[in-house]
């Protein structure tokens, strides 16, 4: 375990160098930042052809039939989920958010217990649904800008504080220092499966994204952009309209 | 020379208390009054369910009475809109609104078995925003917010966010790909929006 924990202390400092440099009004002017949109289309195409060619398919067989996942898929995810919360309560201690923090660790020890080790979510039906946080917000209540647009490989739509934030989260994670080597593979596997889940769940909305938009890769970013940032609570100058100062004669 | 006649600004002048009635104006609680109409027609549609040919149609329903259609339209097409001519500002428009309804439509079949509630209303700049709530079964509950105007004369809502995602601007962003696809032809936009409905 050694040298994990030493390279999870190694980056923990490189992204915090980083932060002191990115300090800055949390304020967003730009609406995009995109230097490397050339890559990030790339990598695009690339999620694209991996979603048509396995996610799409697989989501079919793992539905319940109406597009929905299936139980059994939605017990992984759970499971996935509930083993994901105490990473998410020590981000909400880092934010000094004792509310999130309290609200995420009593999920935990209701799925834990009532929900019998994670495999059923009573607690979102008992009024505490998720309350989702992770590093890249930890690194935004500290201070840190937004910085680039970037699609990551297989993972999907970030920010280059979002992907710092998701490196630090993955050696950061307390069930990852917990699990012995074996059941980590586990754990691993029902990340898969639970990633896979949400593609089912929100199947129609991805596809209307990824294959119903004239410019798939644009919108992916927008959309991205927009909901983090309103999962932050920033607003954006720039996007907002005066609904008297547009000529609408004709339309 | 006095630059304004004396007739002019007379007439200006009592029209100005007219210009200024508050009853007219858009207030939170009047936007609100929009949105709890709005959204008790959206909740009687989502618990009624069926085809998803009733869904949109119903939908539509509201998109019309309630939505700023002209300027959601005009928003969408950007600065291209000008170039365009009033015939093509019209047929845009009207080929864009259907899209809209049919794309926005179809999506709203999620929301069957689910409730909006609406939470509170908030004055921003010269127009109101209004905050719901979407409850689904199973689901964390989402916000939904409407954005309100008196731009028309009427109340009317111009755009909505679902999770701070905008309307507005997903459609601005669309068109705008549409438009770079057919080289800035609004008259080849309009075919293919005709087309996707």
């Amino acid at each position: 375990m050694m040298p994990t924990r030493f390279l999870s202390r190694q980056l923990v400092v490189l992204s915090l160098a980083g932060l002191l440099g990115a300090c800055a009004a949390p304020e967003i002017s730009q609406t995009i930042n995109d230097p490397y949109e050339e890559q990030n289309r790339a990598v695009h195409e690339f999620n694209k052809q991996v979603d048509t060619a396995i996610l799409k398919p697989l989501m079919g067989g793992g539905s319940g039939g109406d597009g929905k996942p299936g139980f059994a898929m939605r017990t992984v995810g759970n499971f996935a989920g509930n083993i994901d919360t105490p990473r998410m309560v020590v981000n909400d201690v880092l934010q000094a958010n004792p509310d999130d923090a309290a609200h995420n660790f009593m999920r935990f020890l209701i799925n834990s217990t009532f929900g019998i080790a994670g495999l059923f979510d009573p607690a979102t039906a008992w009024g505490l649904p998720e309350r989702p946080s992770d590093f890249g917000e930890t690194l935004h209540v500290w201070g840190a800008d937004e910085g680039a647009y970037v699609e990551l490989p297989l993972l999907g739509p970030s920010t280059s504080r979002d992907t710092a934030g998701r490196v630090v989260d993955f050696f950061m994670n307390p069930v990852r220092l917990a699990v012995p080597t074996p059941e980590r593979y586990g754990v691993t596997a029902a990340r898969i499966v639970a990633a896979m889940t949400s593609r089912s769940e929100y199947g129609e909305a991805i596809d209307d994204v990824l294959y119903g938009s004239a410019d798939s890769y644009a919108q992916t970013r927008l959309l991205y952009l927009q909901s983090r940032r309103f999962q932050l609570g920033q607003t954006v100058t720039a996007e907002e309209v005066d609904p008297f100062a547009l000529d609408t004669e004709g339309f | 020379m006095f630059p304004i006649s004396r007739r002019a600004f007379m007439a200006s002048a009592a029209a100005l208390p007219i210009l200024t009635v508050p009853a007219l104006a858009l207030t939170e609680s009047s936007a609100k009054a929009l949105v709890d109409r709005v959204v008790a027609e959206i909740n009687q549609i989502i618990s009624a369910g069926g085809s998803e040919a009733t869904i949109i149609n119903r939908f539509e329903g509201i998109f019309q009475r309630y939505a700023d259609r002209p300027y959601i339209a005009a928003y969408a097409l950007g600065p291209a809109a000008r170039q365009a001519s009033q015939a093509q500002r019209a047929a845009f428009s009207n080929a864009f609104g259907a899209y809209l309804t049919a794309k926005y439509g179809r999506r709203f079949r999620e929301f069957v078995g689910g409730r909006v509630v609406v939470q509170r209303a908030q004055a921003v700049k010269n127009w109101v925003e209004v905050k719901c709530v979407v409850q689904l079964a199973g689901r964390a509950p989402f916000d939904v917010t409407f954005y309100i105007s008196d731009r028309t004369g009427r109340d009317l809502f111009f755009n909505m966010t679902v999770e701070g995602v905008s309307l507005l601007l997903t459609e601005r962003e669309e068109i705008g790909a549409m438009l770079d696809q057919n080289r800035g032809n609004i008259d080849a936009v309009t075919a293919n929006l005709r087309r996707m409905t």
